[in-house]
């Protein structure tokens, strides 16, 4: 169980633009990091050049408080999961389990134990003699996580592993992979695109954008005060629903359009610059009701909708963008319906719109979030 | 009645459609094949049953004669044991060396495409034209390997007019000629084997010639089993060299099967001989290629 650190790391495959630059980070010993960001993010080439597969353009990376950005893949004591798994197409599930603990010159007796324990937490007793083209998509992710585990290396590197697997299995190797590092203590670093995986896995998640930073923090915290309008709509399904608004100094408000203002509480007033961009999450659009005050709603023309069984997405049009709401439960909404919705003000985010920063988050997450001293 | 059968035939017809069709597509290579390879084949069997006259036409049946002939004659057997001798010098260093080549060239490294086309490049030059260039590199007074052991002061050597020589001088040149062309089909091979299996060998601390032993070879059999047999037959079937260089000589010792069959039919006006030579040539490569599936088959990993 080892930490690691990057100080102010950068990749360059030209020498002139970095596809990465200046991470900094600690992972800390135990603990399941998450890289999320989109397809060209530079998260790849991040883990790669933990495992040591890339070479580092600059800054260090320590790991256990040793640097080694020098040191070979094998002398860092890691194991690593790959997109295709990588497996060895001549060699049994067993000899595949094995290869590693083969080179390290673990003795037979130590082998056959520790590949009998990694093939029965997995699941994989029956199939050990089979060779990876006899195996299912998901035996064969086991097989690749088994390899992995049965180093019993400190860190385990995974790049992307669930998104060859259909949604069902993936949701179940989700959980199952969580357990085993929890049961393990490895300390996981974990890469994907599927914000899905970051927010159930992680105990931190890094979201990464263009080679850089956007925000290093916990799953719920990134959810609830995003960093800026990048990850606001990057976390979230569906995401964030984000418009440029103008300030009003006169009338004390913030104008999305013509039907939609925002009024600035009076200690809020240095929000209303010339232009700022406004957020809200699509489960903080309220439907308004009879007794709710005339100059709160506003009236939407319903452009799509879809029910889930457990909860309602509709979609209207604002400023040429979509915005979408979430409700929970059937709602029975028709394309071409008009809604009145009402949004409180305590939900909205504002970003400043030249430097793309959080100015304000909103204050008002809902109960969603429960004390322990809630259930008896 | 008539109205059932007239039915049925049109139902014939149209049931056959299919097979027709694809008869169709067939035809070319029927043609081909038929007059190239099947005729060919065929009347070299029904010729090694006969003696023939000067026009190459059977005149006498002599049935297993020309055979038993063959197995009792000591040019022929020579020629046997020549040619496998010839074909354990060519093929394994030829693939060895062709192995090692593409292994090489299979690294990332500036400026590797330069040496990938010159590795290859035997490939595009013709049996003949090599087979010129390699009679001046032999050539006792004036060949460059003669006047190269003559720098260390070692004695000379009679590349293609020793006996002892000839054979091994016909093998160096037959095995430089097709190395270009193992190079390219193994390296093409070194190139389909994943990059990640490399990687996750690379992470487990796998040494180069451990990730050679246990991943490229066993990864690379298919094109390893592909090109061994492609030149094994090759190697059985060599002429161009033998003509060019030594013609068969001296003292019978490069005279291959094939320059034999050669000389018998088309010097001697031997067809009937030379006929049940080219047969016997047949079973032999036959065998060795079943042998070779049938050895080979466990071997190899496909993917």
């Amino acid at each position: 169980m080892k930490r690691v650190e990057l100080i102010g790391i950068s990749k360059s495959y030209d020498k002139q633009s970095n596809v990465i630059s200046n991470i900094n980070v600690t992972i800390e010993p135990g603990e399941f990091f998450v890289l999320v960001g989109p397809s060209g993010c530079g998260k790849s080439t991040m883990l790669r050049m933990i495992a040591g597969l890339e070479d580092i353009t600059d800054g260090v990376l320590k790991i256990g408080d040793i640097e080694v950005n020098d040191l070979p893949p094998s002398k860092r004591d890691l194991s690593m999961v790959f997109q295709n798994y990588a497996l060895y197409p001549h060699l049994s599930v067993e000899e595949n389990i094995q290869f590693g603990l083969h080179v390290k010159k673990v003795d037979k007796k130590e082998r056959a134990k520790r590949t009998t324990e990694v093939a029965e937490m997995l699941g994989l007793t029956d199939y050990l003699k089979r060779k990876p083209r006899e195996l299912s998509g998901g035996q064969r992710q086991r097989v690749a996580l088994a390899r992995a585990i049965v180093t019993e290396a400190p860190i385990c590197l995974m790049d992307e592993p669930l998104s060859n697997l259909d949604a069902k299995l993936r949701a179940h190797m989700r959980s199952e992979i969580r357990q085993i590092q929890r049961r393990l203590g490895i300390t996981m670093i974990y890469v994907t695109h599927d914000q899905i995986e970051a927010m159930t896995m992680g105990d931190r998640i890094m979201i990464l954008h263009e080679g850089s930073i956007q925000q290093i923090g916990k799953p719920i915290d990134i959810y609830n005060n995003p960093a800026n309008p990048f990850v606001a709509t990057f976390i979230g399904s569906p995401p964030m629903n984000l418009a440029t608004g103008v300030g009003d100094k006169i009338t004390s408000t913030i104008r999305l359009s013509d039907s939609m203002v925002i009024p600035i509480p009076l200690e809020d007033a240095h929000y209303l610059t010339e232009q700022v961009i406004v957020g809200i999450r699509p489960e903080h659009i309220k439907a308004a009701t009879k007794v709710s005050a005339e100059k709160d709603k506003f009236v939407v023309e319903v452009s799509n909708v879809e029910i889930l069984g457990n909860e309602t997405i509709f979609t209207f049009i604002l400023n040429d963008a979509p915005w979408q709401v979430k409700w929970s439960g059937q709602w029975q909404i028709e394309i071409g319906d008009k809604i009145p919705l009402m949004m409180n003000y305590a939900s909205f985010c504002f970003f400043n719109s030249e430097t793309k920063e959080i100015i304000k988050t909103p204050s008002d997450v809902e109960n969603h979030v429960f004390g322990k001293e809630v259930f008896v | 009645m008539t109205a059932i059968t007239k039915h049925r035939k049109i139902s014939n017809w149209k049931r056959s459609s299919n097979a027709r069709t694809a008869l169709l597509y067939l035809l070319p290579s029927i043609i081909l094949f038929t007059v190239f390879v099947f005729y060919p084949m065929f009347r070299t069997i029904y010729l090694s049953f006969f003696l023939t006259d000067q026009e190459g036409e059977a005149a006498i049946f002599v049935g297993l004669e020309n055979y038993a002939y063959l197995l009792e004659s000591d040019a022929f057997l020579n020629s046997i044991k020549a040619t496998f001798l010839f074909v354990l010098y060519t093929v394994p260093t030829g693939i060895i060396i062709a192995l090692i080549l593409a292994l090489l060239a299979n690294e990332k490294l500036k400026g590797i495409g330069f040496f990938r086309t010159i590795y290859a490049s035997t490939m595009g030059v013709s049996v003949a034209a090599s087979s010129v260039v390699w009679l001046f590199l032999f050539h006792p007074s004036v060949g460059m390997f003669n006047k190269f052991l003559n720098i260390f002061n070692l004695p000379q050597i009679e590349w293609l007019l020793d006996p002892t020589w000839a054979l091994f001088s016909v093998s160096l040149s037959t095995i430089w000629l097709n190395t270009g062309f193992s190079f390219l089909i193994i390296l093409g091979g070194l190139q389909n084997i994943d990059e990640y299996l490399y990687e996750s060998a690379r992470i487990d601390g796998a040494s180069y010639w451990y990730r050679l032993k246990r991943i490229t070879i066993p990864m690379l059999s298919p094109t390893l089993f592909f090109i061994i047999t492609i030149s094994l037959i090759n190697a059985f079937q060599t002429f161009g060299q033998i003509d060019i260089l030594t013609k068969g000589g001296p003292s019978q010792s490069t005279n291959l099967i094939v320059y034999s069959i050669y000389r018998e039919a088309f010097i001697n006006y031997q067809f009937g001989t030379a006929s049940a030579q080219a047969v016997f040539l047949f079973i032999c490569i036959l065998i060795v290629t079943i042998l070779q599936f049938k050895l080979g088959e466990k071997k190899v990993h496909y993917q």
